[in-house]
């Protein structure tokens, strides 16, 4: 029997597995992708929730969250490619000019 | 649509258990393969089976509009998004091993360890039900009941989310926009200058032999020196000319620098359509 445990167990894993990745990758796109993966484990946690409660709202606000999640990604590729159009780097260490 | 999904029975919940752990052991795999992985493109291919697993997992959740719209959305624009972005940045991009901060790496794994035990214990304390028994809004009826409830009790949100979508795009233009510092030349303008340089015709083909069969190898003047203007920039800059290995049977003649190049008929003398770039 697939509970909703078996999944929340599940975006539990992924979550992490994204937020060790945002800690260790250097590349911006790389980041940002693993905090795609965050917002899909979260996702993931409420459909299950959704179905264990047998209520719809948790899926609603999984549909906000991909909302959101799409336009993250919009602004967050065009901010990427202005930085990488001004100093020819995807690195997350190169913009540093806002460090002190 | 999703009437195979939601089988009762043992069959269907041997069948449900096999996907689930199938698709959890893949899906976690490409996501390990994602933090570990150098190369940004590989990280993007795995990522979308991560989407697709999750997709599936939507489905097995009584979510079939949440599934095909992580399908559509993620799989189909989001990452499409990140591959054309990668392309742009470069594709040979690797990551960087150096660790800008020392110890970075393994508090990042320390940190990620400490979190999984943190959630674990969360999620092991709570007390998480089995499945409810599958209503009609999770199965034929979800998309209906999802509209109604968007529509109502989530109506303002949903507003809401509209200027966030007008907000992401016109930011997206504003950054991506690049203002042009000097006028566009025209055709007029671009012919006076190819006129006034010297050179009217198109530069001179490069010479490819069959020794070497490489458009960095040089043309051949009449005199059997070589043009060095039939070899782009790029490439002679690139290959390093001064390793060239020497023609065999060519007098050693000297740099062909006066000649006008339009004038170097011979074997190696070209007329590509790149010959008239420069």
């Amino acid at each position: 029997m697939v509970s909703p445990a078996h999944f929340i167990a599940l975006s539990v894993i992924l979550f992490v597995i994204g937020a060790v990745g945002v800690l260790v990758r250097r590349n911006a796109i790389v980041v940002f992708m693993c905090v795609e993966l965050m917002l899909n484990a979260a996702n993931l946690a409420f459909v299950a929730f959704a179905r264990m409660h047998n209520a719809l709202d948790g899926q609603v606000i999984a549909f906000f969250v991909m909302v959101v999640a799409a336009a993250e990604v919009v602004v967050g590729l065009a901010i990427l490619t202005a930085i990488f159009r001004a100093r020819r780097s995807a690195s997350v260490d190169d913009a540093n000019l806002m460090k002190y | 649509m999703t009437h195979s999904i939601v089988l009762a029975g043992p069959a269907a919940e041997t069948t449900r258990l096999l996907v689930y752990w199938v698709l959890a052991i893949a899906s976690v795999a490409a996501a390990l393969g994602m933090v570990l992985s150098r190369r940004a493109v590989h990280c993007a291919l795995l990522l979308a089976i991560v989407m697709l697993s999750l997709a599936v997992f939507y489905l097995m959740n009584g979510a079939p509009f949440l599934a095909f719209v992580q399908i559509i959305v993620y799989t189909g624009a989001v990452l499409m998004l990140f591959l054309f972005v990668l392309m742009i940045v470069g594709i040979t991009a690797a990551d960087s091993i150096i660790e800008t901060i020392r110890g970075q790496r393994m508090w990042a794994a320390l940190t990620g360890i400490a979190m999984l035990v943190l959630l674990s214990l969360v999620v092991g304390h709570a007390a998480i039900g089995p499945g409810a028994k599958n209503s009609a809004q999770f199965a034929d009826g979800n998309v209906t009941a999802l509209a109604h409830l968007i529509f109502t009790r989530y109506v303002y949100p949903f507003e809401i989310t509209s200027a966030l979508l007008i907000t992401a795009a016109v930011g997206a233009m504003v950054l991506a926009h690049r203002e042009r510092l000097r006028p566009k030349p025209t055709q007029r303008e671009l012919a006076a200058a190819r006129i006034a340089s010297g050179h009217p015709t198109p530069l001179p083909g490069p010479g490819t032999y069959a020794q070497h069969n490489s458009v960095d190898m040089p043309a051949l003047l009449p005199d059997g020196s070589q043009s060095e203007l039939s070899v782009s920039e790029v490439l002679s800059v690139g290959s390093g000319r001064a390793e060239r290995p020497a023609l065999g049977g060519l007098q050693p003649g000297g740099e062909p620098s006066g000649r006008p190049p339009a004038v170097t008929p011979g074997p190696g003398h070209g007329s590509g359509p790149e010959a008239g770039e420069h």
